[in-house]
């Protein structure tokens, strides 16, 4: 009995002892398992990052119909029509892949912003009208819902050329091609011009060509933002990365004279990732090169340009980067409010920035003194030489002023005719160009993404017809020269 | 950059067109923290579904739509009877006024009566017109600019008159003698600067522009750049705020509109 009792009175307190413990350290439990119960359907559901063991949320995906290499404002572009255009919602996986995620060297950021018509090639023209459009109803085409309306800070300013007696003919004839191509610009004497802009020293100037509407400046920075948002809204995928390895098949072939061919087709594409030896194979239908200034590069990794001279094969791409600098100036008895976009008779080139009597210019150098586009640094005797005497020259009050600040971009200088490439390569079959606009290419960009969208989707020019402006022209040494290039 | 406000508001009537039902009346008195509370919502919404997201981007696509609606070109009527006659019925139907010469003014409330006499106003040209508050935008405008005697424009708080809007209108140069763009949210110093077309200005009224950067300095510099032109804008007291202490009838003076 006794001993019933204690191995009764034993049990009790065990079982007790045993139960109160379990339900002490349950109670305890049960809050810390209830909120990570809910932190895990909360990140399982749809909109929630699940955090696995193997995170690959910084790789790109596996898959994707169309890889873009380069996510400045061209690249961007081409996303934004391949999405806009598509049959259906969703259709089209795009992944775009850009190595510098800052922009620190790209050229869309550090460009000065112009738009202008006077062109001398009807499809720049048209390019740039199509561009205009699209940047007066921006906050239509890019409107996100939600987030607020983008401030280009546009600057209908206008252009305004001037010519000497030699290049007056040209002019005379640029404009009458950009009139009937809808471009609102009118020619002037050197006695209206110093009407107009008392500032002006109209010396050596025979001619001047100027801008009425569509033409001036605008927020670069603003432009890519507002597509980069409305292109990620529209499910378009990122990507910080290189792109080191074009994984190609290839086909032989003859043609009817008996030259050996050899067509390429793209299938994987290596993005390296930044910072790592990681990288990962994305498999693609197309790929399209929009990297600017190293487009040459991403060319030549797709093997163009590395057969024998003188075939199609060995025909590399003649996008290089050039070095250009811009200098901001503090001039105060300058120009006032109605300055224009001044590009004078030597090619320097100047417009107002702001109210406070500031300038913003800089000119292009000639072939023989062009400098090392291997770094980003500014020649700071390059304007006391080349840059300042002409405008100061033109523009009397200019002789006292002072550089507040410069900083050097480069422009995807096409070496063959200062030209946008277009379209797809003729031997490698599914890569597609968008570059080369050797400057210009901010200012057409809008237009360019839907052309090369318009080929990709519907195999042929719709809009704006750029076939002149293919790879092919390289090959036949078909010059479409730009006289207009600033 | 102050932001303008009527612009920003684009975002709000959308929800309401999208989810009327469901706020019910009540949406239209509640205080701001709710709307706030409630616009998450669809957002919320938008991000999980995506029907949901459609829907809005349509309907925010819509909204802009009907700006442009608006601002049609009546080209059957101008081929017809002429630029005069087209430019008075696009501005009478959008709620503004027209003066044609030598005539009284004609407001909206005029427009059906205009419908039944505008055959004898086909030579008359217009001098004066009033878009005050019109969703007048850059596309409509086209409609003004064959006037070639026009004198007077007012574009007084045009929601949709912005900077693009101003460098349109240089074919109006020559005639225009008087423009007002005082409370236009959307216009700004950038598009200020190409009224240098305007030569022969008498009058310009830049009061109130909320996007303008520098009032006072963009007023010294509209001054220079149109020297024969008198250009009302800021105050020259309302610029004086720093000063150490305002009359107390200043304060009780109601703010004017």
């Amino acid at each position: 009995m006794p001993l019933r009792a204690l191995r009764f009175g034993l049990c009790q307190g065990l079982l007790a002892r045993w139960f109160g413990t379990r339900r002490g350290a349950s109670t305890l439990d049960w809050h810390g398992k209830i909120s990570e119960m809910k932190k895990k359907i909360q990140s399982i559901l749809p909109g929630g990052t699940w955090d696995q063991l193997n995170d690959t949320g910084h790789l790109p995906p596996e898959q994707a119909d169309v890889v873009i290499v380069g996510g400045g404002v061209l690249g961007l572009s081409v996303a934004y029509w391949l999405k806009r255009l598509e049959k259906q919602r969703g259709a089209i996986r795009v992944l775009v892949v850009e190595r510098d995620h800052t922009y620190s060297q790209a050229s869309t950021g550090l460009s000065v912003g112009g738009i202008r018509q006077q062109f001398s090639l009807p499809e720049n023209i048209q390019l740039s009208l199509f561009s205009v459009n699209f940047l007066r109803n921006i906050n239509e085409y890019l409107a996100v819902v939600d987030d607020p309306p983008l401030d280009l800070q546009f600057n209908p300013s206008g252009y305004l050329l001037l010519s000497s007696e030699k290049g007056a003919a040209v002019m005379e004839s640029n404009v009458k091609v950009q009139r009937e191509e809808g471009a609102k610009i009118c020619l002037m004497s050197p006695e209206q011009l110093r009407y107009k802009f008392p500032w002006i020293n109209t010396e050596g100037v025979a001619l001047a060509s100027y801008g009425m509407e569509n033409e001036g400046w605008f927020d670069p920075w603003c432009l890519l933002q507002g597509l980069r948002r409305k292109v990620q809204a529209m499910g378009v995928l990122f990507c910080h990365g290189e792109v080191t390895r074009f994984v190609s098949s290839s086909d032989h072939m003859e043609t009817a004279g008996g030259e050996k061919l050899t067509l390429k087709r793209i299938h994987e594409v290596h993005v390296k990732m930044d910072h790592s030896l990681e990288y990962q194979p994305v498999e693609c239908a197309v790929v399209i090169n929009a990297a600017g200034a190293w487009s040459g590069q991403v060319a030549e990794l797709a093997g163009i340009g590395t057969g024998p001279p003188g075939t199609l094969q060995g025909i590399k791409l003649p996008v290089e980067p050039r070095k250009r600098y811009v200098y901001i100036w503090h001039c105060p008895q300058g120009p006032g409010l109605e300055t224009p976009f001044v590009t004078d008779t030597s090619g320097a080139y100047f417009r107002r920035e702001g109210l406070g009597n500031n300038y913003l210019g800089g000119r292009s150098p000639s072939e023989e003194e062009e400098p090392d586009s291997g770094n980003l640094d500014v020649d700071h005797d390059f304007f006391q030489e080349k840059v300042w005497p002409p405008l100061a020259q033109r523009v009397p009050a200019f002789e006292t002023l002072k550089v507040r600040r410069a900083w050097a971009g480069y422009y995807d200088y096409n070496t063959f005719d200062q030209n946008g490439v277009v379209g797809p390569h003729p031997l490698v079959v599914n890569m597609y160009f968008a570059t080369g606009f050797s400057g210009h290419g901010l200012q057409q960009a809008p237009a360019v993404g839907r052309a090369v969208a318009e080929l990709v989707l519907q195999g042929r020019f719709q809009t704006i017809d750029l076939s002149s402006f293919l790879f092919n022209r390289f090959y036949w040494g078909e010059k479409v020269q730009e006289s207009n290039v600033i | 950059m102050a932001a303008p406000r009527a612009y920003l508001r684009l975002v709000s009537p959308v929800w309401n067109a999208g989810f009327g039902g469901a706020r019910g009346l009540s949406g239209m008195v509640a205080p701001e923290g709710t709307q706030k509370k409630k616009r998450t919502l669809g957002q919320y919404l938008a991000d999980h579904f995506s029907d949901v997201q459609a829907l809005r981007e349509y309907l925010t696509q819509r909204q802009m739509s009907k700006v442009h609606q608006k601002n049609w070109i009546p080209t059957n009527v101008k081929n017809q009877y002429g630029p005069y006659v087209a430019g008075a019925f696009f501005i009478l139907k959008l709620g503004g006024s027209v003066k044609f010469q030598g005539q009284e003014w004609i407001g909206p409330n005029g427009y059906s009566q205009f419908r039944q006499g505008f055959l004898k106003f086909q030579t008359v040209p217009i001098e004066a017109v009033d878009a005050s508050g019109c969703a007048l935008n850059y596309n409509g405008l086209d409609n003004l600019l064959p006037l070639k005697e026009l004198q007077t424009l007012s574009l007084q708080r045009c929601p949709h008159v912005d900077d693009w809007c101003l460098s349109h209108l240089y074919p109006l140069a020559h005639s225009l003698r008087e423009l007002s763009l005082a409370g236009c949210p959307r216009v700004s110093e950038r598009g200020l600067a190409c009224l240098h077309h305007f030569q022969n200005l008498r009058r310009l009224d830049i009061s109130s522009l909320p996007a303008v950067s520098n009032p006072s300095l963009t007023q010294i510099l509209v001054e220079e750049m149109l020297p024969s032109c008198e250009v009302l804008g800021v105050d020259w007291t309302h610029g004086m705020k720093l000063a150490p202490e305002e009359p107390p009838q200043d304060t009780a003076r109601p703010v004017p509109a």
